[in-house]
């Protein structure tokens, strides 16, 4: 499966980055990110040019990266700043730096042709670092091309049958959805809004409610990386105001973060911000330990269907019925990005 | 959410709307063409072909809008 070049991807949550080096393979391209003694995260390709050791495998000096194989010495720029045992520093001895970003809480970084990384086109997430809200968030490393993550996220109706217990009940696999695609700004909605539905545990013990609920579920997914579930959760009958504040329900903005590593690996970066029970630390165990496991089912999942999908023709043959309206959608952006984007590794 | 509305800010927004109680998808063009379908392949096809194909025989759907599903 082909990636799409020239955009911003998700290479840490910012919490992730500090003062160790930390390796993540991004679209191919090893890189060691950290953060300066200033607080500026840095992302440098992960190969020293003198004999291609990791630099994720050295160690930080200040705000420069030693390499722990012979010691050639980089700032935060990617140049090389020291070799061992003599003075003059070759002219190429530099590694490329990565244009970063960090907003929202999440590191991303631009993997393309550095001349086109425009940070005003990331997409926002400001859930998660707004006062307001309550965040958990997790990674986990999944063994499957990233395209079947963005299937997966596409269709909910899953929720019935992969995660009943947790986060699915039968009204969500019932409910028919709108899709939308907004052609120009290159984001696809899906919603899916339920008047009467049954309360999962994962709502019912984070929110307190007892009984029926409305449900209403708004994906926007702007691709390839950022996927945003707005989950508002009410009793039963109860709709937003006219006007004013929302403030009978409840709501988590579930956000996902679809980052390609390799041709059949993705890093599946996750948070849920909630604006309910904002100070109760048991609800937020509750639900980094729930999501946790919701994550990880998809993720056992996906990694089975990643085995089987491999080991077949490249055209094998699907069937789509009404409930993948969006997940056809957001393939076909994605297709639209891979062919726009630069070809090969900028280097 | 008026059928065949740009977006705010001006994008051209194609909508499928899938029909209560029913298994039948309603496609909804940006220039306000209609039609209904049982399944999403073929339905975003004539979708996205616009305006080719919008004159194509189809289950003429009755345009709130009272536009005429009509090639733009
Ligand atoms: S490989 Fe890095 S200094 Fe030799
Ligand atoms: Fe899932
Ligand atoms: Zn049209």
């Amino acid at each position: 499966m082909e990636f799409a070049r020239d955009q911003w991807y998700v290479a840490a949550h910012g919490v992730e980055v500090g003062r160790d080096l930390l390796a993540r393979t991004v679209l191919g391209e090893p890189l060691v990110l950290y953060r300066t003694g200033a607080g500026e995260a840095v992302a440098l390709a992960d190969r020293c040019v003198h004999r291609r050791f990791p630099l994720s495998q050295s160690r930080l000096d200040g705000d420069t990266v030693v390499c722990g194989y012979h010691g050639f010495t980089y700032d935060p720029t990617g140049a090389c700043v020291f070799v061992p045992g003599q003075q003059r520093i070759p002219r190429t001895a530099r590694v490329a730096a990565y244009p970063v970003v960090e907003q929202d809480s999440l590191v991303w970084v631009w993997i393309g042709d550095r001349e086109r990384a425009d940070p005003a086109t990331i997409p926002r997430a400001p859930w998660l670092a707004d006062p307001r809200y309550a965040v958990v968030r997790g990674m986990a490393p999944l063994d499957a091309r990233y395209g079947l993550l963005v299937d997966n996220l596409m269709d909910l109706s899953h929720e019935t049958y992969l995660h009943g217990g947790y986060i699915g009940t039968p009204e969500v696999a019932d409910t028919p959805i709108t899709t939308e695609v907004d052609e120009d700004r290159g984001v696809v909605h899906v919603s899916r809004h339920m008047d009467d539905a049954e309360c999962p545990p994962f709502y019912a013990r984070s929110t307190g409610i007892q009984g029926r609920i409305t449900r209403w579920q708004d994906i926007e997914y702007h691709p390839p990386c950022l996927y945003l579930l707005h989950s508002r959760i009410a009793p039963q009958g109860v709709y937003p105001p006219a006007e004013g504040e929302d403030s009978a329900a409840f709501h988590a903005e579930i956000v996902y973060a679809i980052t390609p590593s390799t041709a059949h690996s993705t890093y599946d970066f996750w948070a849920v911000a909630r604006d309910f029970a904002v100070d109760d630390e048991s609800v937020s165990a509750y639900l980094h330990q729930s999501n946790h496991t919701v994550v990880m089912q998809d993720v056992a999942a996906l990694n089975v269907l990643e085995r089987v999908i491999a080991a077949e023709p490249e055209r094998y043959q699907e069937l789509s019925i009404n409930i993948d309206t969006g997940g056809l959608a957001a393939r076909r952006l994605l297709a639209r990005l891979v062919g726009s984007g630069t070809v090969g590794a900028p280097r | 959410m008026s059928p065949g509305a740009d977006a705010p800010g001006g994008g051209r927004v194609y909508r499928v709307h899938w029909v209560p109680g029913t298994d039948t998808l309603r496609g909804i063009c940006h220039c306000g063409a209609q039609r209904l379908a049982e399944e999403p392949v073929a339905l975003w096809q004539w979708l996205l072909d616009h305006p080719r194909g919008h004159h194509l025989p189809t289950v003429p759907a009755a345009d709130p809008t009272g536009r005429q599903a009509v090639p733009a």
